[in-house]
């Protein structure tokens, strides 16, 4: 049981990474239909900033700041970039773009994607670059009988209050109502005086941002990062992004959820090697059995 | 007045559609005859379309029957019932935009073609025959309804009274028996509609078909219908000759539409 | 390019390609000669994925995982049975084409963004069960080696020259096959799914069947390519096989032109001779690649040689109908 709860927890932990960066996806997605393969390469470029950070700037932070402070500042400046990156992917590859119609857009995507990760690998190099132990919490907790990291405890606790937050925002707010407006009718909501250009930046901003928050997490926790983490965790978190339905926001974030903890199940108990397939399969089932996603999509279509 | 056989040509009997919570068509007996042009009108939201999508073959009822020339039609998919003989348009006009106007109609003929993957990989002899007919079949098509000219423009760039008349092309190239239109008037100017009339009556006593068609235009349902059905939240609340629904009180307060 | 210039290009195009073709082999080296042999291999990926993507209008992001079946049916029965590869290239089109109707079937009607990701989901699972090399039939990471070159009589295809013959004689027969079945019934049927599925329907057109169709085609040719890669480089592994394949058939397809077989062959080219081009720039070429498919979308987001309606293709139906008769 305790062995359950343990692999329930980490199963959690993996979920969130997924499920904050399947939201990043589907707010674009639902509102631009645009599946964005870049986005896991924002991910992917939050984790290396907070990587150079922590390596680089570590002792100037650290002694101001002290060490979480640190961390916090480097989450900070790490969303910041990415909030800059994500503003400007869009400018220049994706609106020009958008009167083309869907496929072209997913090629430009694809073509973002590629310039992204080898930006990255061009800079940071081909090889695995780790994140400095000293500068990341270790200590183990017991809680009710359970071990945990306080790593774990960290982010499930970040996860779950940015999760939480996030979906206030997105489905109480006047700018998440602006956003869920816009994907399911764009011309309507214009018309009602949304402004399209304001939803586009608040999307790019916002989904970057907790990208990069994510890879910075990811970084501590897995201490391992590598350029192509980005194609990764993209996939898995468009695969969230689907299988809570499409334009479903916060479907997006308990289909990552879901996702985790099947994947660290899948690993458990079938075997390591087969736990991807196990996911995919699921998928699969789950889109059969209910084709428009596990939460429904909101979007009907009239005869 | 036409002469209708009085023989039934479609038939729904307690037709029930449910979405969800929300009942769109309840227990709707309705019959159409032979060589009739028969109008479903009502308010917004009284079932009309849900109606013809059952009919045919994209919803399936929760209960209930139809029945076309004889034959249970009920949950067959919408090809299947093509090929049985009912054609129909879309409110709003569903063309393939990208599609020259001749291979609209041409898509109109698939179903009562055969060739197959063998016979388009070898382009026998019997395949080169068939695409001839077919083409012929579409050309006499589109000069009926007078597209002829712009038989090799895209679709989406014929003007719009013309795209209705397309869609009627292409529903025509069925070779149905009963044409199913779903707000044909729409849309189109006075003299459009004009012509649009004059046309459904001349089809239908030349190819002896049945027309089935929903209008809120009254001019048309009073000026060619043979039988008019009056839904209200998915109920016939009224059936019989156009004057005598014109008259009816039942129907004047479940809001007859515009008059225009 | 001028539209004035357009319709002599379009017919001087064949000739003007059949020359290059034969032309080739006497002005390159073997290492050019490998390359257009790769060239040819991508043309019938991105060939096979037109019939699903292009003329359909299926978003198939897994493409890859069918490619991945035609090679590695190839390289097992080679390997095991002793089976000459090119007997083969009939078996691995069948075989990548049963496996697409059998694992299309429930998830055909999927609507295109959730297919598109059931698709995505497809290629992984093959390309991680061919890694993970269950009853020890593929080898796992390292793949599978050691397979035959072809024979064909007593001509044996072992040199790049003829490897080149090869592949582009199998190209020119599919563009035949492929060109043929664009003005067909079938042809039709599947550009009106790809213009409104739910007025094809209405139209009298079986969707389902049409598309499982094109499937199974599409399948089938890109089996057939991965026959001919497994007899070129004798060894097959599945990082050939990625997601990242499926997007470069993917982008092909869009690059060219969707649903037109000469603009597909010159996506392919695109795609194939572009990373050759830029070889010296080093790790800055796929950076260069990235700019040139965003650049491509922004100024020809149509295709380098789109599919014109109307027009041509009309007139040449009629033309080549009546001229039978005359």
């Amino acid at each position: 049981m305790r062995v359950v709860l343990e692999q329930l927890i980490n199963g959690l932990t993996i979920g969130s990474f997924y499920g904050l960066i399947a939201l990043g996806y589907s707010m674009v997605y639902g509102v631009l239909k645009l599946i964005n393969f870049a986005h896991g390469d924002f991910f992917a470029l939050g984790s290396y900033i907070g990587y150079t950070l922590l390596v680089f700037a570590s002792a100037f932070v650290t002694t101001r700041v002290g060490l979480w402070g640190g961390l916090v500042v480097t989450v900070a400046v790490a969303a910041l970039c990415l909030a800059v990156v994500g503003v400007l992917v869009e400018r220049v590859a994706y609106r020009p773009i958008y009167p083309a119609g869907r496929l072209p857009a997913v090629v430009s995507a694809l073509g973002a994607s590629i310039i992204l990760q080898n930006l990255i690998m061009i800079i940071w190099g081909p090889r695995y670059q780790a994140y400095p132990a000293a500068l990341i919490p270790n200590f183990k907790v017991q809680l009710g009988g359970l071990t945990l990291t306080a790593l774990q405890i960290l982010i499930l606790g970040i996860s779950l209050v940015l999760m939480v937050v996030l979906y206030f925002v997105i489905q109480r707010t006047t700018w998440g109502a602006a956003v869920r407006a816009t994907a399911l009718d764009r011309d309507t909501a214009s018309l009602m005086g949304i402004n399209f250009n304001r939803v586009i930046r608040f999307i790019f901003t916002l989904g970057p941002a907790l990208g990069a928050l994510t890879g910075v997490m990811v970084g501590m926790y897995y201490r391992q990062i590598s350029f192509t983490m980005g194609w990764n965790y993209g996939l898995k978190a468009f695969t969230a992004t689907i299988l809570g339905g499409i334009g479903n926001i916060p479907g997006a974030m308990f289909g990552g959820l879901i996702l985790g903890v099947l994947e660290m199940f899948g690993s458990a108990y079938i075997s390591t090697p087969w736990k991807d397939v196990f996911v995919f399969l699921i998928l699969i089932i789950v889109l059969i059995l209910r084709p428009n996603g596990l939460f429904g999509e909101k979007i009907a279509e009239k005869v | 007045m036409p002469e209708t056989g009085r023989e039934t040509v479609l038939e729904t009997r307690e037709l029930t559609k449910r979405f969800g919570g929300l009942t769109a068509v309840e227990s709707l007996d309705l019959r159409v005859h032979r060589g009739e042009i028969s109008s479903l009108i009502g308010p917004n939201g009284a079932g009309k379309t849900t109606v013809f999508n059952v009919v045919t073959g994209i919803y399936t009822p929760e209960r209930g029957t139809v029945e076309f020339q004889g034959g249970d039609i009920t949950g067959k998919k919408p090809h299947q019932i093509v090929e049985k003989g009912i054609a129909r348009t879309f409110q709003n006009i569903r063309l393939f935009p990208n599609l020259t106007c001749m291979e609209n109609v041409m898509a109109g003929l698939h179903c009562r073609t055969t060739s197959g993957l063998a016979a388009a990989l070898f382009r026998t002899g019997r395949q080169t025959e068939e695409e001839r007919r077919i083409v012929e079949a579409a050309e006499d098509r589109l000069k009926q309804v007078g597209l002829w000219e712009t038989r090799f423009e895209l679709a989406r760039n014929v003007a719009y009274g013309r795209q209705r008349m397309l869609e009627i092309a292409r529903a025509l190239a069925t070779s149905p028996r009963l044409l199913v239109l779903d707000e044909p008037s729409s849309g189109l100017n006075p003299r459009e509609t004009e012509d649009l009339m004059a046309f459904i009556r001349r089809i239908i006593r030349d190819e002896h078909l049945t027309v089935l068609l929903i209008e809120h235009d009254m001019n048309v349902v009073m000026g060619i219908s043979d039988w008019v059905t009056v839904m209200d939240g998915g109920r016939k609340i009224a059936e019989g000759p156009p004057r005598q629904i014109y008259h009816d009180p039942l129907v004047i307060e479940a809001y007859l539409g515009s008059r225009k | 390019m001028t539209a004035r210039f357009l319709p002599t290009l379009r017919r001087l195009a064949l000739p003007l390609a059949l020359l290059i073709f034969a032309g080739f082999p006497f002005f390159a080296n073997d290492y050019l000669l490998d390359v257009a042999f790769f060239f040819g291999i991508y043309s019938l990926l991105g060939l096979s994925l037109n019939i699903v993507l292009g003329e359909v209008g299926l978003y198939d992001l897994g493409h890859a995982g069918f490619y991945a079946i035609g090679a590695y049916a190839t390289a097992i029965l080679n390997t095991r049975f002793g089976i000459p590869v090119l007997l083969l290239l009939p078996v691995s089109a069948i075989a990548a084409g049963v496996f697409a109707f059998l694992v299309t079937s429930p998830i055909i009607h999927l609507r295109g963004d959730y297919l598109c990701i059931v698709t995505i989901g497809m290629g992984e699972i093959v390309r991680l069960a061919l890694i993970n090399n269950p009853l020890g039939l593929t080898g796992g990471p390292n793949g599978v080696y050691g397979i035959d070159t072809p024979t064909l009589g007593f001509f044996a295809i072992d040199s790049s020259l003829a490897y080149y013959i090869l592949v582009w004689v199998v190209v020119g027969a599919s563009i035949i096959a492929l060109r043929r079945l664009q003005r067909s019934r079938i042809g039709r049927a599947w550009n009106c799914i790809r213009e409104d599925e739910v007025a094809a329907q209405a139209t009298g057109i079986n969707v389902r069947s049409h598309k499982l169709l094109a499937f199974v085609l599409g399948a089938a040719l890109a089996g057939v390519a991965g026959n001919l890669y497994a007899t070129k480089l004798l060894v097959v592994s599945p990082e050939s096989f990625t997601f990242w394949e499926s997007c470069l058939m993917f982008s092909i397809v869009l690059i060219g032109g969707m649903g037109s077989v000469p603009g597909v062959i010159i996506g392919a080219a695109a795609i194939s001779l572009f990373p050759e081009v830029f070889r010296s720039f080093a790790n800055y070429r796929m950076v260069i690649f990235g700019v040139a498919m965003i650049l491509m979308m922004m100024f020809r987001p149509g295709g380098l040689w789109p599919r014109r309606r109307g027009g041509t293709e009309a007139r040449d139906l009629l033309q080549r109908l009546w001229r039978r008769n005359a």
